[in-house]
């Protein structure tokens, strides 16, 4: 039987952990789904996230999905260093070949890896956007980190991507706490994919919006998909989200991932109990 | 001989956790096989299991037993019980396309856009996917004036024929297809008999789910029973 081409990857995660408090207890053995808590009952450490395994594809969209608490936020802030790793090596494809870990890289080659090829956007926009900025400030202070200092390039580049994601252009220079929260989540994409990075994190984008506003910011994100090819990991805990967006899903509960496979095998055939609780809330 | 698909001893049995660890054993121990640009008809009572086996091969379901190879054009004979998910993915991209009992999109994606997003991902051209779409749903006489509106508001016919189009309108190596006539007309059903004939004539192969004699007689070469979630033995022995 043929092998998959494993070397073919374009994020390498492996062992992924995250525990706030007292590290060197034995925290991870004493917590996770079995126990139904990621608090060490010893330690009072919090493990938000641990032992975290999977490869993302290229152009892949992988989701995560749980409940609240359960670590996925953790996960993905980790991986666009938003606070630091307790453990776990990382290899992104686009970075040195995939041959350095790029948990444990310097803050320089962190910052480049951030600006350059990935993006991020937050469950609460003022995570991600600088309120103090108008929305193209907010896109511009992505471009110039990215050395992009032609004052001229930065302004057609702004606008075209408001374009892209549907942000009047016009708004340009209002700030975007006079935005709708789903013109703030555009305004988040679209300075997420200003560096056209090969790799990008939605966390909880459509959480919080109206349902029709929902659906448009489902429509722009499957169409970067489609039109760009970007990686993507999305996190949400809404599975019609998962569903519609995403090729593969984990499961993660009480910062562990219980079960990953297929999208339409796990919302159709899910094997774990915590999972087929989750689906059965959806049928 | 090699065949195109050869699944030996597949069961499926479902265990509902969170209904005390209930067993739902949909099948047991079949095992058939097909060739290339063979079409099978499953057929049987509801709840035998027809539509269990289908997504076992698809691998939405996961399978137990023996094994289930398929003679993969991208990776030659390939265990669909044990492939990688990325391999599965690659598949089903490129080969293998599952047609559902019920349209299931995306909302607010026009009609036409559905059928023609499956020539897109094959990398036909635009404009010519686009032509070959509205050509298609014509020919299958979905109302012009529906092409470009939203499926959810469809009647179940209107729905089903473009489900039956995005399916084989990118011609797949081998196409899975539940119910595909059940809520047509007979002049449309003729139509999308048609289509699948002309598929089959240029090598793809088929597993059918029907419970129409029409649809079984016109399309089938040979007929699968499911009984109980096994294969009728009459059947077994001819297979
Ligand atoms: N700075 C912090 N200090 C201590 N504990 C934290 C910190 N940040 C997160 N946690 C804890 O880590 C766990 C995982 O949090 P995380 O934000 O990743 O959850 P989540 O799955 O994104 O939840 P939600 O769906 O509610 O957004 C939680 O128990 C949380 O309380
Ligand atoms: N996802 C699932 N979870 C649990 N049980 C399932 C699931 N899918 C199918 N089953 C069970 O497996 C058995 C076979 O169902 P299946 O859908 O394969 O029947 P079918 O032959 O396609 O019927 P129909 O003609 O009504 O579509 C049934 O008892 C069904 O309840
Ligand atoms: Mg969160
Ligand atoms: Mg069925």
């Amino acid at each position: 039987m043929v092998q998959d081409n494993t070397d073919n990857w374009l994020l390498r995660v492996r062992g992924l952990t995250k525990i706030y408090g007292d590290p060197i207890s034995n925290s991870i053995a004493y917590t996770g789904p079995k126990f139904g808590s990621n608090i060490c009952p010893e330690t009072d450490a919090i493990v938000a996230c641990a032992e975290i395994d999977f490869d993302l594809y290229p152009g892949e969209v992988l989701g995560v999905v749980g409940e609240s608490g359960s670590g996925k936020s953790t996960l993905v802030q980790l991986l666009y260093f938003d606070g630091e790793a307790t453990g776990g090596e990382v290899y992104f494809r686009s970075f040195e070949d995939g041959d350095t870990n790029i948990l444990r890289v310097t803050n320089q080659k962190k910052r480049y890896l951030r600006n350059h090829l990935m993006g991020m956007v937050y469950q609460n926009p003022r995570d991600g956007l600088n309120f103090k900025f108008s929305a193209g400030g907010n896109i511009a202070e992505k471009l110039l980190m990215a050395n992009e200092f032609n004052v001229g390039r930065i302004r057609n580049r702004a606008s075209s991507l408001l374009t892209q994601t549907e942000v009047p252009v016009e708004r340009m220079d209002n700030a975007p706490a006079t935005f709708s929260g789903g013109m703030q989540q555009r305004v988040q994409i679209s300075k997420a994919i200003a560096n056209n990075p090969p790799l990008i994190f939605l966390d909880e984008v459509t959480t919080g919006l109206d349902v029709s506003v929902q659906a448009k910011v489902l429509d722009l994100i499957r169409g970067l998909q489609q039109d760009l090819g970007i990686s993507m990991i999305v996190v949400s805990h809404d599975l019609s989200v998962i569903r519609m967006l995403t090729d593969r899903t984990m499961v993660l509960k009480n910062g562990r991932i219980v079960e990953s496979g297929l999208t339409d095998q796990i919302l159709q055939d899910p094997q774990h109990a915590y999972t087929q609780l989750l689906v059965s809330s959806l049928l | 001989m090699k065949h195109f698909l050869e699944v030996r001893n597949l069961s499926k049995n479902f265990l509902l956790h969170i209904l005390n660890d209930k067993h739902i054993p949909a099948l047991e121990d079949i095992s058939f096989s097909m060739d290339q640009g063979e079409i099978i008809g499953l057929t049987g009572k509801s709840g035998s299991g027809k539509s269990s086996l289908m997504k076992c091969v698809y691998r939405t379901y996961l399978a137990s037993g023996e094994s289930m190879v398929y003679d993969s054009s991208t990776f030659g004979p390939i265990d669909l019980i044990e492939a990688t998910e990325h391999q599965i993915l690659r598949i089903r991209k490129e080969e293998m396309t599952y047609c559902s009992q019920f349209l299931n999109v995306i909302p607010r994606v026009p009609a036409v856009e559905i059928v023609a997003e499956s020539l897109l991902v094959k990398g036909v051209a635009e404009n010519e996917a686009f032509r070959r779409s509205r050509e298609f749903l014509e020919r299958l006489g979905l109302p012009a004036e529906l092409w470009d509106a939203y499926p959810s508001t469809f009647s179940g016919g209107e729905q089903q024929r473009i489900n039956v189009a995005r399916s084989i309108i990118s011609q797949p190596r081998f196409l899975l297809i539940d119910e595909p006539t059940a809520s047509l007309d007979q002049k449309t059903k003729d139509v999308v008999i048609e289509a699948i004939l002309e598929m089959k004539r240029s090598g793809t192969s088929v597993i059918l789910i029907t419970h129409d004699e029409y649809t079984l007689t016109k399309l089938a070469d040979r007929e699968l029973k499911l009984v109980g979630g096994r294969i009728c033995e009459a059947e077994a022995a001819t297979a």
